[in-house]
């Protein structure tokens, strides 16, 4: 493993060194280490295609799977192909982020396609923190995650991309059966000339499933940022979206939800909300004692935490 | 000490509204000004905090004038000020706000006795975000703690009372006649609420942008009530004798 990856890991991770359990580190296309655990099983694909299948027996109580990848300089363009079938009733945390670091005027790309297989009872905390580094242009990460829950399994997605990803396409599919719940959890910050584009698309199946998809985002500099979430109940449920976005000087959004009802009984919302940082706001903590500066980044830090 | 000399504001439009406002709060003393709506408190509380900029007069803080410092200098000289409609923060939790204010991390014991000064519980809210998740009367009390927060030697309270609940409002009194008793700040406190009249030392009336009363309680609060107990017509509109 090369130093640019240990400090990728430790942005994107709680690596220190190493990693406690099972995990796989991905570093320029290539295994910089692997472990699997008594519950947790990490191979190689076998069908051809670059990535991993994690298997995580039923029942298996709070341990964590680390599977991060690293691009550590330009002209790489990696595919991983990533499949978590989490046995029933298991209970653990899955961390997943993404490093790309470009100093010259090559591209960097991460594209990892991760699928999710939660057998009933299920319980997932599925942590993807990205991050680009170095002086490069062309840094670029495009996650594509297919999520499958059975009954009353339960996902909570939490992702983080906080500056330094030039361009990044995220795209988040999600199909529910009875009693299946998914929440999503969305931070992104972009400045310069960044894009950043969230597609969601859940479809709720199955009878009181649910879905909460909340996507906090900053647009600061020159950037772009596109989100489009998509929620279908064709069941007795409930599904809920939120896009709350912050504009700073030349920055855009653009936000578009769409709710698919064919059910009575489904409930879906979506809120949605884009706008500078509210003066009364700034004029708050600036009677506190902080200058615009101040409070401007305390609550941009705030609304992304 | 806090003095306000010949302060006057005017709306862009050319309206006026305040005129020649002049006052003084003394140290540790506790100055309410009171007076009907529209009539100004507001925009003189934005005016001494320095959330507005006077069209003319001078604003003196401990002798200094501060008529040309920003909101931020003047926080940090010690003028704390409490708006009338709270704030509300996404991702901004009370303990964060309070932090802010008192500009350092706070303990547990801090949080609880800055909390319980407005009837809020520390274990309950710490944690609780300032957005809508809050009523209109909790972001009323966490607005007041953030000012106490401050521990500074002039705070601002602009309707205090608007929205608390009777045993909060009941709990503030008491902190301002602490914090008064303790000569820690000098309180400056726009009210209408009787309760509050009647513990300060000094009242103010402001009307349609000018000073139309100030002396001690003992000699204003007695005029303000009997004033009330006459009823006037809205419009001020003299009723017919038969």
């Amino acid at each position: 493993m090369n130093h640019i990856t240990e400090q990728l890991l430790g942005l994107i991770s709680d690596f220190k060194g190493s990693f406690q359990g099972a995990f796989n580190i991905r570093e320029d296309g290539q295994c910089a280490g692997r472990q699997s655990s008594e519950h947790i099983r990490i191979t190689a694909k076998s069908d051809g295609n670059p990535g991993l299948d994690i298997h995580i027996d039923a029942g298996t109580q709070g341990e964590t799977v680390y599977i991060p990848a690293c691009v550590t300089h330009s002209d790489v363009n990696d595919l991983v192909y990533n499949d978590f079938f989490v046995g029933a009733g298991a209970d653990v945390t899955i961390v997943a982020g993404c490093g790309v670091h470009a100093d010259n005027e090559g591209e960097a790309r991460h594209n990892g396609i991760h699928r999710f297989f939660l057998e009933e009872g299920a319980h997932v905390l599925y942590q993807e923190k990205h991050i680009g580094t170095g002086s490069g242009r062309l840094k670029r990460i495009d996650p594509i995650t297919d999520v499958y829950l059975k009954e009353n399994a339960v996902l909570e997605m939490d992702t983080v991309q906080l500056r330094g990803v030039d361009i990044s396409e995220r795209r988040t599919t999600g199909k529910l059966d009875r009693g299946a719940k998914l929440i999503v959890r969305e931070r992104i910050l972009t400045d310069g000339e960044e894009y950043a584009k969230t597609v969601f698309d859940v479809v709720l199946d199955g009878e009181d499933c649910s879905t909460d998809v909340v996507s906090r985002s900053v647009a600061k500099g020159q950037s772009y940022q596109e989100f489009i979430s998509s929620i279908h109940g064709n069941n007795r449920c409930t599904g809920h979206s939120a896009c709350d976005a912050i504009l700073a000087e030349h920055g855009r959004v653009n936000a578009q939800p769409a709710l698919e009802a064919a059910h009575l009984d489904a409930q879906l919302i979506h809120e949605a909300a884009i706008g500078k940082i509210a003066g009364e706001q700034l004029l708050k903590l600036q009677t506190l004692g902080l200058t615009a500066e101040e409070a401007e980044e305390r609550i941009i830090a705030g609304f992304l935490k | 000490m806090l003095t306000v000399e010949h302060l006057a504001w005017t709306l862009p439009d050319g309206n006026p509204i305040l005129s020649d406002i002049s006052l003084t709060a003394k140290d540790g003393k506790l100055v309410v000004v009171t007076g009907p709506n529209g009539g100004g408190k507001t925009s003189l509380a934005k005016l001494i905090a320095g959330l507005r900029t006077p069209t003319s007069g001078r604003i003196l803080f401990n002798g200094q004038d501060i008529s040309a410092l920003d909101i931020t200098e003047r926080a940090k000289l010690g003028i704390a000020y409490a708006f009338q409609q709270p704030v509300r923060f996404k991702g901004l939790t009370v303990r964060d706000l309070l932090e802010i204010a008192a500009g350092h991390p706070l303990s547990e014991d801090d949080l609880c006795e800055l909390l319980g000064k407005v009837g809020l519980c520390a274990d309950e809210y710490v944690s609780r975000e300032l957005d809508s998740g809050l009523s209109g009367g909790e972001m009323k009390r966490v607005e007041i703690a953030s000012v106490l927060a401050r521990k500074a030697p002039l705070c601002i309270f602009d309707e205090p009372e608007a929205g608390i609940d009777l045993w909060s409002f009941a709990r503030l009194v008491e902190t301002f006649q602490d914090l008064r008793a303790t000569r820690q700040s000098t309180l400056l406190v726009i009210s209408h609420q009787e309760r509050i009249l009647s513990i300060a030392d000094e009242i103010i009336v402001v009307a349609e942008g000018r000073v139309r009363q100030a002396g001690p309680r003992a000699l204003i609060l007695p005029m303000l009530l009997a004033d009330e107990s006459t009823p006037r017509c809205p419009l001020g509109k003299e009723r017919a004798t038969v």
